[in-house]
């Protein structure tokens, strides 16, 4: 049967692996690529390697380092941020990447969902979406870009069937207010997003425990949790984490 | 010599990438004369089967293919390539290769079944020649839409289908007829037991 996937985010600036609380504040922790191959062999589902940089500067991404990836691990990764084009989804799916990822740039012109489906395949256009709970919205969550800066008036249900429409093959949603804290994914919004798509949602945000991973897999119905810090600060390994997972019933690939 | 099929259809650089990890030495090719005087055939593919089998038809790789096929050397289809080894798919209406007798179809609607199918699935899989050291029950990374029924047309089960998955019904996740492979999944993105099934299509099918 198809298994609950454990993702590794690993942000990425200039170069350099960072983490950040709350989008304020960042420091350095290691290089991505070494990251990258420790992750691989602990058994991670899959990468995602976010440019963090690139959408509020104008940064464009960083291709060696995707390059230098795609020859070391042999599991499918995801690049984002800064992807604001055919071109630049074309530069990293030649540099290795498996899928791209469009946040703030899909907002903006949402066709760059549709033109990235029609040339890659739905497989290959994952949709980020940053989240926030938010009482004017129907669903009561609203989509925020450019790092959580800005609110944009889309409510998250909305702003999903549209992607999801447009060719989206994949979506991550990732909780502002959850995010950094490692007190828990947003459990409602996934749940209540993963079931008004037929595509797989990825859970993000607030990992930091793994009863916290559990609850979004089951509970929260997402099909796929993405972790960075509990793994970054050396808490957990990959491996521990799925152990755990497994001893609780969780579905996740342990060879 | 090991031929990687270029046919325009997904980008190769992550067999590339497998097969430069495993130290094996193989051409990138568009030219049909060099499939058919390779060694080996690798014949990869993302992407829609109708726009694929055009590139195919145009270019003359699908009668290389065919041709390559019935000399007895060993071919491997990878997702969509594996796929157009079938006789005919329902997305958009494609007749195939017809190399491997099947049919592809599209995944069915369900209740908690998402599609396409993201990620990594067990495959229940007859001992094989590709499969050589792989336990039974290992995971592969998948993503399509679209799977090889383990039925032909009609209700005959395929003789054909060497592994199997499940994603709401069971499908055919390996298929072997003779010296022709063809695996659903994405063995250059599946860890360990994915590159060790890509080694023995390299080193253990003669």
């Amino acid at each position: 049967m198809l298994q609950k996937r454990i993702l590794v985010c690993l942000d990425v600036r200039e170069g350099k692996t960072t983490k950040g609380v709350k989008f304020k504040g960042n420091i350095d922790i290691g290089d991505p690529v070494d990251m990258a191959a420790m992750y691989y062999e602990q058994g991670v589902d899959e990468l995602v390697f976010y440019d963090i940089t690139a959408s509020a500067e104008g940064r464009g991404i960083m291709i060696d380092v995707v390059r230098a990836v795609a020859e070391r691990i042999f599991i499918p990764f995801c690049v984002g941020g800064g992807i604001r084009s055919l071109k630049d989804m074309n530069a990293v799916i030649l540099a290795g990447a498996e899928k791209v990822s469009v946040n703030s740039s899909a907002v903006r012109d949402p066709r760059i969902i549709s033109d990235g489906a029609k040339h890659y395949g739905s497989q290959c256009i994952v949709l980020g979406m940053d989240a926030e709970a938010d009482a004017s919205m129907k669903s009561g969550y609203g989509v925020v870009i450019d790092g959580g800066r800005r609110k944009t008036g889309l409510d998250m249900l909305e702003w999903a069937r549209e992607a999801e429409g447009r060719g989206a093959g994949e979506i991550v949603l990732n909780s502002i207010d959850a995010d950094g804290t490692r007190e828990g994914y947003e459990i409602r919004a996934t749940r209540m997003l993963a079931e008004a798509v037929g595509i797989p949602v990825v859970a993000s945000g607030g990992a930091g425990r793994v009863e916290h991973l559990e609850r979004v897999l089951t509970e929260g119905r997402a099909d796929a949790a993405l972790i960075a810090s509990m793994v970054h600060y050396g808490d957990y390994t990959v491996g521990t984490i799925k152990d755990e997972l497994a001893a609780l019933g969780v579905p996740v690939r342990m060879d | 010599m090991i031929a990687v099929v270029d046919y325009e259809a997904g980008n190769l650089t992550s067999v590339v990438s497998a097969l430069n990890y495993l130290g094996v030495r193989f051409a990138i090719t568009r030219n049909p004369r060099e499939v058919i005087s390779a060694d080996k055939v690798i014949f990869p593919g993302v992407g829609e089967a109708r726009q694929a089998m055009g590139v195919l038809r145009s270019t003359g790789l699908g009668d290389a293919l065919c041709d390559f096929a019935v000399s007895g050397k060993p071919l491997l289809g990878i997702c969509l390539g594996c796929q157009i080894l079938q006789d005919y798919s329902e997305e958009r209406d494609t007749p195939l290769l017809g190399i491997i007798p099947g049919r592809v179809r599209r995944f069915p609607a369900a209740e908690g079944i998402k599609v396409p199918q993201i990620g990594w699935n067990t495959v229940e899989h007859k001992p094989s020649r590709l499969f050589r050291g792989i336990p039974r029950g290992s995971s592969f990374y998948f993503v399509h839409s679209y799977y090889l029924s383990v039925q032909l047309s009609g209700q005959e089960k395929s003789r054909w289908v060497t592994g199997t998955a499940y994603h709401g019904i069971q499908f055919a996740a390996a298929v072997n007829k003779g010296n022709v492979w063809g695996t659903q999944f994405h063995p250059e993105k599946s860890g360990p037991r994915g590159l060790m099934l890509l080694n023995n299509f390299i080193t253990g099918m003669d």
